[in-house]
């Protein structure tokens, strides 16, 4: 279980978040939706302890443990509990498609080269991907980088999965592939998983809940269906896409020149 | 006048932060040189690719800089009947300046540019955030393998710069000016003292350290995409170049008694 208490976070003078508080209960799919800019990486990242929270304010619990407060070797431990997808795939490009996936594996040396392809090879089955193995990223598109990038995240059985934008950058057909695989991961690997997104089709399909993020805080928790039908301007505003409404966009000014004319 | 002292005032606490933050790094770098398992693999790729791969270019650099060494002793000495110095000038030079410095400098140029274009890009592509989410250290990872190949690849190559500097003296000195073989060789020896070789290798490590460090730490805090990276891999030379011709001087004065 993933618990958020009161999360601060400053980057020089920007407030970032300004005390999220989210609960992720275990085997559910949280999706956290809002706008460019508004914190969701960071907070993403906080989850994993990429990123820590200012100092004492705020907590991040995984199954209770404060992640802020472990030391290192501690806290590489829990980080075995996730996997992360990142929003370009993040595949360390001096490695071909099966030692980024088994690259865990090639560390520990507990298994030889060929056994690791092998794994590499059922992995990338699972994310549809066959004979890929031995191509190296820069050879791959974006929807198939996202792909491995999944396989790798996967590949050491993670009980939470975080997911970075998974749809963004990719055509309608991709990303609705990449949400089915979503889907999937969840059904059959009944993983824990945090997903951000400003993609409310992708939100709507792979949502247990959403939680909106706005001006670094959870302004809205709920089903797809009551999000859907939400009474708040700010989220409803959001998730119809339209630039008039309360939330207002940095640097933009809805009276344009040529309106006033 | 208060804008002057602000400025100044800032420059220096920003150097002094830069200073902490790689004084960090290294002490990070030490301690996780020697934590297991032990990065062998990396390590190897490492020394290949900032030591074997800059051969091609400090051997050019070294004949030539013994030749025009020996070009310009040879013409300025013969005014005072010094000529057979010349030989003793180009051994001692080379091996206690010219060869560390000159190879710091080309290695800070080819090999600091790469480490700090290459992990500075990993930085904006979030690589280096996936490893931490893979449970691997970052520094071990990438900075560690670096820092070693450095320390051993830039004395390696100094001793490469040494021999071939002295080839090109001779070569100018005997080919050219046709002075005699045997007294080039015995003048070589005669002033060169074993202390004047493995001092100028004790700087080379030095510089073959903070080139592996200072360019992985232009790197590993890139920000800003790819005008970051071009910020890191600039800032990484001039800085790496400016230690070596700095601390050169320190070194040498402690070294060198």
């Amino acid at each position: 279980m993933i618990e958020i208490i009161d999360l601060h976070k400053s980057f020089n003078t920007k407030h970032v978040l300004q005390g999220v508080n989210l609960k992720v209960e275990k085997g559910e799919s949280m999706v956290v939706i809002g706008g460019s800019g508004s914190g969701k990486s960071v907070l993403i990242k906080h989850i994993i302890g990429i990123i820590k929270p200012d100092n004492d304010k705020g907590k991040v619990l995984i199954d209770g443990i404060d992640i802020a407060t472990l030391k290192e070797n501690e806290l590489y431990e829990v980080r075995k509990k996730f996997g992360m997808l990142f929003q370009a795939g993040a595949l360390f490009d001096s490695l071909s498609v099966w030692e980024n996936i088994g690259f865990v594996l090639l560390r520990q040396k507990k298994m030889n080269e060929k056994d690791v392809k092998a794994f590499a090879v059922e992995k990338l089955k699972l994310v549809g991907l066959v004979g890929v193995e031995d191509l190296m990223p820069s050879e791959l598109s974006g929807g198939m980088k996202k792909r491995v990038g999944l396989a790798r995240a996967i590949a050491h059985e993670p009980e939470i999965l975080l997911y970075d934008e998974p749809t963004t950058g990719l055509d309608p057909i991709m990303a609705d592939a990449i949400n089915d695989l979503i889907v999937e991961m969840k059904k059959h690997l009944s993983i824990t998983s945090v997903t951000i997104t400003h993609d409310m089709n992708s939100a709507y399909k792979i949502a247990d809940r959403i939680a909106m993020l706005y001006e670094g805080k959870i302004i809205s928790v709920g089903s797809p269906d009551e999000i859907k039908n939400t009474q708040n301007p700010f989220v409803h505003q959001f998730i119809t896409g339209s630039a008039i409404g309360p939330i207002k966009l940095e640097g933009v000014h809805h009276e344009r020149a040529f309106n006033r004319a | 006048m208060f804008k002057l002292i602000e400025l100044i005032g800032r420059s220096i606490t920003v150097f002094a932060e830069e200073l902490g933050r790689i004084l960090i790094l290294f002490v990070t770098t030490v301690r996780q040189m020697v934590a297991l398992p032990l990065e062998i693999r990396g390590t190897f790729k490492q020394m290949l690719e900032i030591g074997i791969r800059s051969t091609p270019v400090v051997l050019i650099t070294a004949i030539f800089t013994g030749m025009v060494f020996a070009l310009q002793t040879y013409t300025g000495f013969k005014r005072f009947g010094a000529e057979t110095l010349v030989a003793s000038v180009v051994a001692l030079s080379m091996t206690r300046e010219l060869g560390p410095v000159l190879t710091g400098l080309i290695v800070a140029g080819r090999a600091g540019a790469a480490i700090a274009a290459e992990l500075g890009t990993m930085r904006v592509t979030e690589q280096i955030d996936a490893l931490e989410t893979l449970a691997t250290n970052p520094i071990k990872y990438l900075i560690v393998p670096r820092f070693i190949a450095g320390i051993f690849m830039l004395p390696a190559l100094v001793i490469i710069a040494d021999i071939i500097g002295i080839i090109g003296g001779y070569i100018v000195t005997v080919g050219l000016f046709e002075a005699s073989s045997t007294v080039y060789w015995k003048r070589t020896w005669d002033y060169l003292e074993v202390s004047d070789i493995y001092n100028g290798l004790i700087k080379s490590g030095f510089f073959g350290a903070s080139i592996a460090l200072i360019s992985s730490y232009k790197g590993f805090y890139t920000s800003g995409g790819a005008e970051g990276v071009g910020k890191a891999t600039t800032g990484a030379v001039v800085l790496s170049s400016m230690t070596i011709l700095i601390s050169d001087y320190f070194l040498s004065a402690l070294l060198f008694k």
